[in-house]
């Protein structure tokens, strides 16, 4: 298991400034310190594309945003990824939780679960798949893409973080 | 009014100003009648005008930031207009040219002839809130409510009256981007509002 605290630390050393999503258990912990902590807000969006939408606008104005949402929701970001960030160049680093990882999980998560990187990679959104090792070069491989504006979506499955609750 | 008579009385009144307009006849009209650097034209992504203008408000508190929006593309995202109001950035006026339909794809009709949008944001929690409904109103209601610590919402009723010949805008989405970021680079280093 990895720190949520170190993760969070990372993100800003990295240049990361603007937080906002949806919650999902698996990143409770890593919203909990985001939350906690004076220097990085985390704003609670309805819903996963308000929060791209709120992400870009960050970005527009000179932030460099993170959202952090579960799988479930990326049915509805679709549009906003494809119509929006892809086209415009407006970068976002997308945390998503993985549900439904490897068919184990509650049942509206198994579907999701099986698709979700098809999906992204039907729709032209570059992701990886953090582990407790790959910190480092996933985060790099992430600010490579959104330095040449474009989003990156890290898909982080059951356990990796502390969860918060 | 008809929603070209309404750009008419707004356009003349923005400054320097980040302008976030949502999808459809509201770019195209407001792009058509005066072009700016700071007009972010979101020609995609319906729905999201409202939380892009609140990441804009939310990151730069030194200047205003207006979100043109649609009737459409708020009752798509009501839920943002909690997000809006629950931010409560001071410098953000919401702007919504509501003509009852859906204009740019046919005049289908929307829910706002019986919805009321302004008591929504009312009830939402936005401190103000106005509603016009001749052109002559507009100027005074803009001008009052910029002189508001916002987030404020003024709701112009309209009619579906746009020309369908008005173009789309012609920048590539690229450019939207470079361009809108660039003006609002130069107004960096402003005081608080």
């Amino acid at each position: 298991m990895a720190s949520s605290k170190q993760f969070a630390d990372l993100l800003s050393t990295k240049g990361f400034n603007f937080y906002a999503g949806v919650p999902c258990s698996l990143l409770s912990g890593l919203i909990r310190v985001l939350e906690d902590d004076a220097q990085t807000s985390y704003f609670p969006a309805v819903r996963e594309d308000a929060a791209v939408g709120l992400c870009a606008g960050a970005y527009l104005a000179g932030k460099l945003p993170v959202l952090l949402m579960q799988n479930s929701g990326l049915g509805y970001c679709l549009n906003a990824f494809t119509s929006l960030n892809l086209i415009y160049r407006i970068p976002v680093l997308v945390i998503m939780s993985w549900r439904g990882e490897g068919g184990k999980d509650a049942p509206e998560h198994i579907i999701m679960g099986e698709i979700n990187q098809k999906l992204l990679q039907t729709a032209g959104m570059c992701h990886s798949v953090l582990s407790a090792d790959n910190y480092q070069e996933a985060l790099d491989a992430a600010r490579g893409k959104i330095n040449e504006g474009l989003p990156y979506t890290l898909l982080v499955g059951k356990g990796l973080f502390d969860e918060g609750h | 009014m008809k929603g070209t008579e309404a750009f008419k009385e707004i356009i003349p009144l923005l400054t320097d100003e980040p302008v976030i307009h949502a999808n459809g006849f509201i770019c195209r009209e407001s792009f058509n009648q005066k072009d700016r650097e700071g007009n972010f034209y979101m020609i995609g992504s319906m729905g999201l005008a409202s939380s892009i203008g609140l990441g804009v408000a939310m990151c730069r508190p030194n200047q205003k930031t207006i979100i043109l929006d649609g009737d459409g593309n708020v009752l798509m995202s009501m839920g943002t207009l909690a997000m809006i109001a629950s931010a409560a950035p001071k410098n953000l006026l919401h702007i919504v040219l509501d003509n009852e339909v859906y204009e740019s794809t046919g005049n289908q009709r929307s829910l706002s002839k019986s919805i009321a949008l302004d008591q929504v944001a009312q009830g939402a929690g936005y401190p103000h809130v106005k509603k016009v409904t001749k052109k002559e109103e507009i100027k005074p209601a803009f001008e009052e409510l910029m002189g508001k610590s916002g987030p404020s919402f003024l709701l112009i009723k309209v009619e579906p009256a746009f020309e369908k010949s008005t173009g789309r805008v012609t920048h590539t989405p690229e450019e939207i981007t470079s361009r809108f970021m660039k003006a609002l680079a130069a107004t960096d280093g402003r005081s608080p509002l």
